[in-house]
């Protein structure tokens, strides 16, 4: 006899019945699940922006370069979100992994190997380690202490890198940085055309790992530690495990984008390491919006511009606009900027 | 030896009286403020040009300092600083990081990156000299005046916090607003007079200190590092922790750079790291403090 097998009940309503929560087997998708999904779900701007960004040094080959900083200035602020805006971790010296990353790939390509993939791995992985090691400092304490610490760690390798001048070439910066071909097929062309894509691809790689952590059940805890570290604590989260994790995951990613400068531009001087590029990463994160890896993107085109712009009206006090920019920024109130409506009337209560 | 033992003290007593202020408003008030270092600037170049300009002797000069930033910090703290008391961290660090950019590239457009120099009066430029061998002592005189005037600084301060009826205001104020407002305390004029005289000290430092630090419009930026280190290192629940710590951080940084020149700074940022993984709210607090 054939047909169909009896035996299983079918079930009455929607597939995804709106019923009680299933338990679904693998595959399923259950209803508190579903929020969680529809928050993950790709949008269509987004991959119109990547294919944009990938696009662009095709039509304007002349701003490859720009192109080229700005995707590593992204990636180095949605490394940043990753403890700031995820986790909450207050920093103020992010730069030292940029700058660790930088020094380091450039070294790698200078007395090991000049391969481009291979100096990016082994920074990406020398730089997880140094993470690893920082995490410590900055388990215990309040904002402040964490403030000093951070801030204390990049000061400390900026003093490292200057005195240790037989190796980094200290205040002249390391120059003589050689680079290889990306996979040995492509080589590094003077418009940066190779070096942008080679820049846009690895920050989209990264980006997607990004994307798949923030939106896992791990992101979750991430955030539930951001708003309230007790009562994580309290619901059974690792806190202290999990900060160690997620910072040394952002200080990789941050040493990726510093290494990616580094080879692209065959150059790694003092100022990788520098106060103004952790303040400069943080003002890019704010404008672009905490807590979203797309405010990093949306951070650094936003303030290149802006850098451009100014820098050309008054070339000197860059400074002072930026200030200004910090602190109408916060008098408006950070999370009212990116809805105008709210600009103007009370301040919800 | 010893000499360099006395610039230290000379340096950390230089050092607390800048970084004070700072201690009140992050201690006491809880707002982190990085442009601290942009208020002992103002008052370096208020003396510069009260010198120069007006002609003032160096002495007048000191209050005017005080009082001059004094008043800029309260027009501030009236305008800018009291909407952020109660807002996230991160909100105040960018706030003030901001500000002291302002202040940075404003000098600069205003008065030029040069550095100023002041003219020191002739009684304080010599030095005595006690002893000699290994207990050589030379003491600058005008490492002396500062030590002096810190040391009387900290003794007031001390006296006005722990006996004056605004010192038990202030830390009522401090404790719980509300409850200390309910009892008839106006907080925010307590809050407002704190601020100004935290901001004046720093004035008073930065005048007192241009000759040692030296005065170029990245001031605020190049010594915002030391001012933090005291304050988080010697904690915020005293005037005496900061003290201790400020005295420390001189001692050791005098003295590293005399016997270790190619470590620079590398010595006291380590110290700074280990002091704050070992006890996080600083050296010298009590528990219970914020």
């Amino acid at each position: 006899m054939s047909g169909k097998t009896p035996g299983r009940p079918k079930f009455s309503g929607s597939p995804r019945g709106t019923g009680e929560a299933k338990p679904g087997p693998g595959g399923h998708v259950t209803d508190w699940q579903k929020p969680l999904l529809k928050k993950a779900r790709w949008r269509w701007w987004e991959f119109v922006l990547w294919a944009g960004a990938f696009a662009l040094p095709l039509v304007t080959p002349s701003h490859s370069l720009m192109i080229n900083e700005i995707a590593i200035v992204a990636l180095f602020a949605m490394s940043l979100d990753l403890i700031l805006g995820y986790t909450g971790i207050v920093s103020l010296g992010h730069a030292a992994f940029f700058g660790f990353g930088a020094y380091a790939a450039a070294l790698f390509a200078k007395l090991v190997m000049p391969d481009p993939t291979v100096g990016l791995a082994v920074a990406i992985v020398l730089c997880a380690l140094l993470g690893a090691v920082a995490s410590i400092t900055i388990l215990r304490g309040t904002d402040l202490t964490r403030l000093m610490v951070t801030l204390g760690t990049a000061l400390l390798l900026l003093e490292l890198a200057n005195k240790l001048d037989w190796l980094t070439g200290g205040a002249d910066g390391l120059q003589g940085v050689v680079m290889g071909p990306v996979l040995g097929l492509f080589e590094f062309d003077l418009f940066g055309r190779t070096a942008a894509w080679y820049s846009l691809t690895v920050v989209l790689v990264l980006f997607l790992l990004m994307r798949r952590l923030v939106q896992s059940p791990f992101g979750a805890t991430l955030k539930a530690i951001r708003d309230n570290r007790l009562r994580a604590m309290a619901i059974g989260v690792p806190v202290a495990a999990r900060m160690v994790t997620v910072y040394t995951i952002a200080a990789a990613v941050a040493g990726a984008a510093g290494a990616l400068l580094a080879q692209t531009t065959g150059f790694a001087s003092l100022d990788v390491l520098a106060f103004d590029r952790s303040a400069d990463v943080l003002l890019m994160l704010v404008i672009g919006g905490v807590g979203w890896l797309y405010g990093g993107v949306a951070g650094a085109i936003v303030f290149r511009l802006l850098q451009d712009w100014l820098s050309a009206v008054t070339p000197q006090y860059w400074m002072f606009w930026i200030g200004l920019i910090l602190v109408l920024l916060v008098l408006v109130g950070r999370d009212r900027l990116l809805r105008p409506r709210t600009w103007f009337g009370r301040k919800p209560a | 030896m010893l000499t360099i033992l006395f610039d230290g003290i000379a340096y950390g007593m230089l050092l607390f009286v800048l970084a004070v202020g700072l201690a009140v408003t992050l201690g006491l008030m809880n707002f982190i403020n990085l442009a601290h270092g942009a208020f002992a600037m103002a008052g370096g170049y208020i003396t510069v040009f009260a010198m120069q300009k007006a002609g003032l002797p160096f002495l007048a000069c000191l209050p005017l300092a005080f009082v001059g930033v004094a008043l800029i910090g309260a027009l501030l703290e009236r305008t800018l600083y009291r909407p952020m008391y109660g807002k996230p961290h991160l909100d105040q660090v960018l706030f003030s990081i901001g500000l002291a950019f302002m202040a940075v590239a404003g000098l600069d457009y205003f008065v030029g990156s040069s550095q100023q120099n002041i003219q020191l009066p002739e009684w304080l430029r010599g030095r005595t000299e006690i002893g000699d061998g290994a207990l050589l002592l030379g003491m600058g005189h005008y490492r002396l005046f500062i030590i002096a005037v810190c040391a009387v600084l900290t003794v007031v301060l001390q006296f006005i916090l722990a006996r004056t009826r605004f010192g038990s205001r202030l830390r009522a104020a401090v404790d719980d607003p509300r409850v200390a407002s309910g009892l008839g305390i106006n907080v925010n004029v307590v809050f407002l007079l704190t601020f100004a005289v935290g901001s004046g000290l720093a004035g008073l430092g930065g005048a007192l200190g241009a000759e040692i630090l030296g005065l170029d419009p990245t001031f605020p930026l190049k010594y915002m590092i030391y001012f933090l280190i005291v304050v988080s290192v010697g904690g915020t629940s005293s005037i005496t922790g900061p003290l201790l710590a400020a005295l420390l951080l001189g001692i050791a940084d005098v003295a590293g750079k005399y016997y270790i020149p190619k470590m620079g700074a590398f010595t006291v940022y380590l110290l700074m790291i280990l002091i704050l993984m070992w006890r996080p709210q600083g050296l010298f607090t009590r528990k219970g403090a914020r």
